[in-house]
């Protein structure tokens, strides 16, 4: 089964468990987690089901597309759904059959791992699952998001795409991966994983983006002042990818890591805060869809 | 009475392995606890557990409650009876409230006070009737983390998905998180299926035949004799880590052990390098040949059967292919530096922001281990040696491989180092210097490892105190206990001339020097003895010394660590003495008798002495406090202690022939100055007023 298959099986199954496909969010973030489409929406009592697919951007992982294992961007498939449906491991375990893992045939396990992300105050409990001993999928019952307390609980699964494809496919490099028949993963992104790279560590200017970290704060900070939540939450994620860009240049020394993380952080809950209200004042909309459908 | 057995099993999504065990014992402590606390006799108890599921089955519960017969104390009789003597309000509602006839209230006396009694009759109600509250001491496990899951506020380890609940054959009520109780269980995630089971006999067995071994014990010895039978097929030694065993225990339902091989090229990695990925990382066991040399090979275990094993092995050994060629990768980029390259990068490294970076730290290290060096008189070569050490002592951290293997620190740096050309010695004093690791870990072996795990671990917690970081309850982030457990270890068993106030008093000038002691001098100082005072006891009481005899010898200071263990032997075999005791009263005497007294501003003036016992008392305190001051070796301890045991028989006689409290002002003043200098001696060896005969 080829990247392209596998995404459109998994889309297409869970749809069929009830969660709308959306698209991958259009601004950079590290991890499906960050995207408004789980940050936001786990926040508050409104139900939530939604699957997509993450492009996301680690740039300490850059390694010029010479590494076979890190890349300076990968793809998380994403699941959420709020609250927490009680046969959702079975469901997951199923989505696994889907995409050819027959787990009679492997060795599927859940360890334990709890989950973090202080720079959006949010952490959760659950687990990595083990596929013959390497992690394919991070499973977290979300305790706490943006300094809020998650209710009700909402799941999330993060599949990691590249890694479950190197299973399935049978290959040790990622770039020798088949993302559509006849092209490779080497085809779609050597480039830019090399450039990303070269930009990263030897290119990027730390003057530039040390002012764009204060721009996009400043930014944050007034759109939320103004109530508006969304485009507040975007300068929100470009903080975040600024710092990460400036951290993986080794440009922020230890002491002011925890600074700069801080910082982010006040933002996120701001913006947690400030939906939470919003949709309240607006008496949790989706609410009543759930209630009218019972 | 009729009896039947009860089974009570949680199914849970996979809980925290290292919790099973644990919450296993927690269960059935606490449903023996509550059957008794409930006067239900029963038989045996047996625990269950797999990372699915916790179960206790309780054999030979009785059906009905015992009796219960109690005696109950009501209001005092002059509240419990008014002024014609009839029954008070206050006697009638305790009759009330007991559910007995005022008739039958009685008085007892307690304490010269007489009181109204009831007795009182319960009578034992049917055990099915009560068994739903066993909802109560699932509610009442403990687990380090727990959560919320769906819309519930309950939490628990992990979200409940069954219980299963019998009593003989009949399912008793039970209700938790929303999940209601009945004769269901499942068997193993994909091999097994959903099965009724009818009694609490059948529970093992059934499950069993659903690929579950829910004896964890019984798990245990398969994974195993599985290891031992793979050793003896395949010619290899294969060591079992006790901790490692534990977790794959508890990651597994039904546990089929698998071989898997790595490239050849792998075994050129450090061994630690290798077994921590195998085993930290993989939970595999590492596979060793006779002559205990690591083999291309690993055991894992599975939890399933042999069905596909050969497609599981090579799915394992791509995994740990690609952990291995980053380690290889990091270990031939890490050579290509040089401990300079690396040095460079601990100033940027943050050790703790009012402590500066690592390389402020390693600065400290220096300076402390050269005042060590100094106390302890080392030679010339000893001295460069941990001058060098120190200086490198952390330069692996900035490695790639201590960052991708974090719990590799010293270890690598021992490898590296010897691969840039350090000496042995030097290289192996910075794997040395975080010794001991743990509780019960190895102590460094050198000199200068032993100098420098000292230096490092004081200035850690000095650094930690002077800011105010001080270990309260279970809050110790830097592991300061651990650490100044650590340092009295080594200084017990290196037995260095040196007293660990000498050693903390170097590392706080060292902070003073540099501005970074935040809060008041003296009072850190304090600070850090009481909290030297507690490890130390825990060490002595580890060494089985008696807790009288600590609370005599830690009074205050702790000095040399190693005398004070000598003196604990002392104590000790005196004890066991017949006259010890008179010795004894004698020295407390002295130490009373200058309790109260203010610290002597004068010398004692022998031509005061008025007889001739306190010339004798005056000879012998000088003998011994000369004694005292020459305690330099292990050995001189024990002089010290002749010369205390001397002290007796003059005591007693001067205390048979003089006035303390004379009425010469001059006379008094000698007298309470020799009772004081003699009492500091005494108390210098130990407070013998705590001593329990």
């Amino acid at each position: 089964m080829n990247l392209q298959d596998m995404i459109l099986t998994l889309q297409r199954y869970w749809a069929d468990q009830g969660c709308f496909v959306m698209q991958a969010y259009d601004v950079e973030k590290g991890a499906g987690t960050m995207n408004p489409m789980t940050f936001l929406r786990s926040i508050g009592p409104e139900p939530w089901n939604v699957a997509y697919v993450e492009p996301s951007r680690r740039p300490v992982d850059g390694r010029y597309g010479e590494n076979p294992n890190r890349l300076y961007q990968h793809h998380q498939f994403q699941v959420v759904m709020k609250p927490s449906p009680d046969n959702i491991q079975e469901l997951y375990l199923e989505s696994l059959k889907e995409i050819g893992i027959d787990p009679l045939e492997h060795d599927i396990r859940f360890v334990e791992d709890n989950w973090e992300a202080p720079t959006l105050s949010a952490s959760g409990l659950g687990w990595e699952v083990w596929l013959d001993g390497m992690e394919i999928t991070q499973f977290t019952y979300f305790q706490q998001v943006g300094g809020l307390d998650a209710k009700p609980v909402s799941v999330e699964i993060t599949y990691g795409i590249e890694r479950l494809a190197s299973y399935i496919q049978d290959k040790e490099n990622v770039f020798d991966l088949e993302w559509h028949s006849g092209i490779t993963y080497h085809d779609l992104y050597y480039q830019p994983e090399f450039e990303h790279s070269k930009y990263t560590f030897e290119v990027s200017d730390n003057e530039m983006l040390f002012n764009l970290f204060n721009i996009y704060e400043k930014e944050a900070e007034r759109a939320i002042d103004e109530q508006l939540v969304f485009p507040g939450y975007d300068y929100v994620l470009k903080c975040s990818h600024t710092f990460n860009q400036l951290d993986a240049k080794g440009a922020i020394s230890v002491t002011e890591r925890t600074g700069y993380i801080g910082r982010v952080r006040k933002l996120a809950r701001k913006c947690a805060k400030a939906y939470y209200e919003q949709r309240e004042q607006l008496g949790f909309p989706m609410l009543k869809g759930a209630k009218e459908d019972e | 009475m009729n009896k039947r057995d009860v089974l009570l099993e949680i199914g849970l999504e996979e809980m925290p392995a290292r919790f099973v065990t644990d919450a296993m014992y927690q269960l059935s402590d606490k449903i023996a606890g509550w059957f008794t606390e409930n006067r239900i006799q029963f038989g045996e108890v047996i625990p269950y557990s797999t990372p699915r599921r916790l179960a206790v089955k309780v054999t030979d519960v009785a059906e009905q409650q015992e009796d219960q017969q109690e005696e109950l104390r009501g209001p005092a009789k002059k509240i419990a009876l008014d002024e014609e003597g009839n029954w008070s309000k206050a006697a009638l509602g305790f009759a009330r409230g007991q559910g007995v006839d005022p008739q039958d209230l009685f008085f007892k006396e307690v304490k010269n006070t007489e009181y109204v009694f009831a007795n009182k009759h319960t009578s034992g109600v049917a055990t099915m009737d009560l068994l739903h509250q066993l909802d109560q001491v699932i509610q009442s496990l403990h687990f380090p983390k727990n959560m919320r899951w769906s819309n519930k506020e309950f939490k628990f380890v992990r979200p409940i998905k069954w219980i299963l609940f019998l009593y003989g054959s009949e399912v008793p009520q039970l209700e938790v998180a929303d999940v209601q109780a009945d004769r269901t269980t499942y068997g193993h995630r994909f091999l097994g299926e959903e099965i009724q089971i009818e009694t609490p006999e059948q529970y093992p067995t059934e499950l069993l035949g659903q690929f579950v071994i829910a004896d964890a014990k019984e798990r245990k010895d398969a994974i195993q004799n599985q290891l031992e039978n793979l050793q003896e097929d395949e010619g290899w030694i294969i060591p079992i880590d006790e901790g490692l065993l534990e977790e794959v225990n508890n990651l597994v339902e039904y546990p089929t052990a698998l071989y898997g091989n790595f490239d050849e090229e792998f075994l050129e990695l450090p061994s630690e390098v290798l077994i921590t990925s195998m085993r930290e990382h993989q939970r595999y066991f590492p596979v060793q040949n006779k002559d205990g040399e690591l083999q291309p090979h690993f055991v894992a275990i599975r939890n399933g059967d042999h069905a596909h094993l050969q497609n599981v092995a090579k799915g394992n050994e791509k995994v740990l292919r690609a952990r291995l060629k980053d380690a290889q990768f990091f270990y031939n980029e890490d050579k290509k530096k040089s401990i300079d390259d690396f040095l460079a990068r601990l100033e940027a490294i943050v050790f703790h922001e009012e402590l500066g970076t690592v390389a402020n730290k390693v600065e400290r290290i220096k300076a402390h281990a050269e005042r060590s060096s100094e106390l302890l008189q080392l030679d010339a070569d000893s001295k460069n040696a941990i001058q060098r050490a120190a200086t490198i002592s952390k330069f692996d951290l900035v490695t790639q491989m201590v960052y991708e293997f974090p719990e590799l620190q010293g270890v690598m740096g021992e490898k590296y180092a010897k691969l840039f050309g350090e000496e042995e010695l030097i290289a192996a004093a910075i794997n040395e210097h975080y010794q001991p690791r743990f509780s019960g870990d190895v102590l460094p072996g050198t000199v200068v490892g032993s100098v420098l795990s000292v230096s490092d671990k004081l200035d850690t917690i000095v650094g930690c105190f002077g800011i105010g970081i001080i270990p309260t309850g279970s809050q110790d982030p830097y592991a300061l206990r651990r650490q100044a457990a650590g340092v009295l270890q080594i200084l017990l068993q290196k037995g260095w001339p040196v007293t660990l106030e000498e050693l903390l008093n170097a590392v706080l000038d060292e902070y003073e020097q540099r501005g970074l002691l935040k809060n008041d001098r003296s009072a850190v100082y304090g600070q850090l003895i009481e909290f030297f005072n507690i490890r130390m006891k825990t060490i002595l009481q580890d060494q089985g010394v008696r807790y009288d005899v600590i609370d005599a010898i830690l009074t205050g200071e702790i000095g040399r660590v190693d005398l004070l263990l000598r003196k604990a032997e002392i104590l000790a075999a005196s004890l066991k003495e017949d006259n010890f005791k008179e010795m004894n009263d004698s020295l407390t005497r002295v130490l009373n008798i200058s309790k109260n007294l203010l610290e002597p501003e004068v010398e004692i003036d022998p031509s005061l002495f008025e007889n001739e016992e306190e010339q004798a008392l005056f000879e012998r305190y000088v003998e011994a406090d000369k004694a005292r001051e020459s305690v330099h070796q292990l050995e001189d301890i024990i002089v010290f202690y002749e010369k205390l045991s001397e002290l007796p028989e003059v005591i007693d006689s001067y205390f048979d022939n003089t006035m303390v409290n004379a009425e010469d002002e001059n006379l008094r003043m000698n007298r309470q100055t020799q009772m004081k200098k003699l009492a500091h001696v005494i108390h210098t060896f130990a407070d013998f007023n705590q001593l329990v005969f």
